[in-house]
């Protein structure tokens, strides 16, 4: 009788751990299934890509024969656009983390500019289209332009900076701003040679991926009007412009399936350059931030 | 002598030279925090923005296009004068629902492994491959789902049509995986390790640790991820602009081509679209709705997270 239950126990026990093993299994599967993904995607865009990948694509402009269509316009309108946008979003966004984080007396206006943030952060990227559609391309009168394109991507990206710069400013402990303060410096003193300089390696990393974010959206700067076919450089903040992710799409979209091709060369240029930009972060986080 | 009243004319200077810049730096220091303050409300500023563009071009709609018409009819061809959202609404609940799908079993169980499986090395190597993911350009998955995922399905189910519900579906859910399972990994990682030390010497294996009680004191941040996840598929754009189609279609067949009230607002944005005509502004009717969907479930989503917040 007694071995009759131990048996029925350690059969019951038994049948847990296997499904305890077999579920383990399971869950790293699934696991697997993203990093697979991963790899297909990449496999299947290098082996569309690569044959079209050359000296000729990355100097071209816009042709209308896939083999001779070049992506100089694309990559130079995202560079300028970076240019614009890193400067007018990275002042912002620490601009309104140190406001928020070393100014601002805990009260309900300020909770209301976090949440704000938060949920800013939440809103669709193509209605940062319309609202840059309406406000800059529009009541601004600015047009279809690099500097509209660039001051909604700004938009775009401000609470990604504010979030990320505000982690790092919380992360700089109070001991270094009492010893500071207790030398004799002043507030913005303290701030500006203490805090900002021991937050600069989480800021960047924080502006950097934001920015590889804003490299890669396409939606937005459809909606505020970047053109698919552009055969100059932007030469001022007023000209026409393209981007990579634009060009990518309307070779996506064209019938012939020689531009798949294309596509998939223009799509290596950019997961290249935002895989270089990843990698950055990564080791300005690695190298330079450090805890206390 | 000399030198000694030079030193003290020097060192009175001084100080009056200290007191003059201390007095210039008082003065632009107190003008730091309003410039600060200023940048601090551009998000409030935007956010208004918002706001006030969605509202206010919709309201113009609104004196063109009935609010009957507009939520009660499912006919969108705005090209032809018909303006019924129910279809947009109805292809961007399709997309959203194969996405959860997806991503709800692969996050999840990612996230269980990851947190409560994994050694810290396993980890630490595929938690940042796996967030490789969330960092592609949705124009690249568009372009895999159109040209691999679509060729595959075809293969599986004859007749299905080039530009499809289910391939977009599926590839939106893939790409918020990643999401899921960070943010799902965070909130059981924040589970005390004393509640599965507990569990493990009561005799329970680790599955059963893992689901009944690792899993309950995480639900609010699961859950919470989810509902960020439903928001991200109902605001995904290129993905299924690419490769879902432009029809609207009041269907919840999978295999049909459908369009999304996203990828009619890159389609109405990228036409013949004069400004200022109906179909102008009813590409901010179509936002208006698409925001007001992805607010409530952001709110939703924070609401979760601070209302169910267990502390330890």
């Amino acid at each position: 009788m007694a071995s009759k239950e131990a048996a029925s126990t350690s059969k019951r026990i038994k049948g847990r751990v296997t499904l305890n093993k077999g579920l383990k299994y399971l869950f790293l599967l699934a696991t697997l299934v993203g990093l697979v993904f991963l790899a297909l995607l990449i496999y299947r865009v290098l082996s569309q890509g690569i044959g079209y990948l050359n000296f000729d694509f990355l100097t071209n402009f816009p042709a209308p024969f896939p083999e001779e269509a070049g992506f100089l316009a694309g990559i130079m309108g995202s560079v300028f656009l970076m240019l614009l946008v890193a400067p007018i979003a990275i002042i912002l966004g620490v601009s309104t983390a140190l406001y928020l984080e070393e100014y601002a007396a805990k009260n309900r206006f300020t909770r209301f500019i976090q949440v704000n943030v938060q949920n800013l952060a939440g809103v669709p990227s193509i209605v940062f289209g319309l609202l840059g559609l309406t406000f800059f391309v529009y009541l601004f009168g600015l047009g279809y332009t690099l500097i509209a394109g660039a001051l909604t991507m700004s938009l775009l990206i401000l609470p990604v900076i504010v979030v990320a710069s505000q982690e790092a400013i919380r992360s700089v402990p109070n001991e270094l701003r009492e010893a500071s303060t207790g030398m004799g410096a002043s507030k913005w003193q303290t701030i500006w040679t203490i805090v900002l300089p021991a937050a600069v390696p989480g800021i960047l990393t924080g502006s950097i991926l934001a920015l590889s974010r804003a490299i890669g959206e396409t939606a937005p700067l459809i909606v505020v009007g970047a053109a698919t076919t552009i055969y100059a450089i932007p030469d001022s903040l007023l000209a026409n412009y393209t981007a990579m992710p634009i060009q990518i799409f309307s070779w996506i979209v064209r019938p012939q399936p020689e531009w798949q091709f294309v596509a998939g060369a223009g799509i290596i240029v950019l997961l290249v350059i935002l895989l270089a930009m990843n990698a950055i972060a990564v080791w300005i986080r690695n190298k330079f931030q450090h805890r206390y | 002598m000399g030198t000694i009243t030079n030193d003290t004319k020097s060192v009175q200077l001084m100080i009056q030279q200290n007191k003059k810049k201390k007095n210039v730096r008082k003065t632009t220091e107190s003008l730091i925090p309003t410039f600060l303050l200023i940048c601090a409300v551009i998000s409030v500023l935007t956010t208004i923005g918002i706001f006030f563009t969605l509202l206010r071009e919709s309201i113009t709609f609104f004196t063109e296009v009935s609010f009957a018409e507009f939520f009660l009819s499912a006919h969108w061809s705005p090209w032809t004068g018909n303006f019924g959202i129910l279809s947009l609404i109805a292809g961007t609940l399709l997309i959203t629902f194969i996405a959860i799908c997806v991503a709800l079993p692969l996050g999840f169980a990612s996230a269980v492994y990851l947190s409560e499986y994994a050694t810290e090395k396993t980890r630490k190597v595929i938690k940042p491959v796996l967030e490789v993911l969330a960092g592609i350009p949705t124009v690249v998955y568009g372009f895999f789902a159109l040209t691999f995922v679509t060729p595959i399905l075809q293969s599986l189910i004859p007749g299905l049509l080039v530009f499809n519900a289910l391939s977009a579906g599926i590839v939106v859910g893939i790409m918020i995986v990643p999401m899921i399972a960070s943010l799902s990994e965070d909130a059981m990682s924040a589970v005390p390790n004393s509640l599965r030390e507990g569990a493990l010497a009561m005799g329970a294996t680790k599955l059963e640790t893992t689901f009944r009680v690792v899993v309950p004191a995480a639900l609010s941040g699961i859950v919470a991820s989810v509902v960020l996840g439903v928001s991200r598929a109902i605001g995904e754009t290129m993905i299924v602009t690419i490769a879902a189609g432009a029809s609207p279609n009041l269907t919840f067949n999978p295999l049909e081509s459908i369009q999304t009230l996203t990828s009619f607002i890159v389609q109405g944005a990228t036409g013949d679209t004069s400004f200022g005509s109906t179909i102008y502004y009813s590409i901010y009717a179509v936002g208006m709705t698409l925001f007001v969907f992805t607010f409530a479930m952001n709110l939703l989503s924070q609401y979760i997270v601070r209302k169910f917040k267990e502390d330890y």
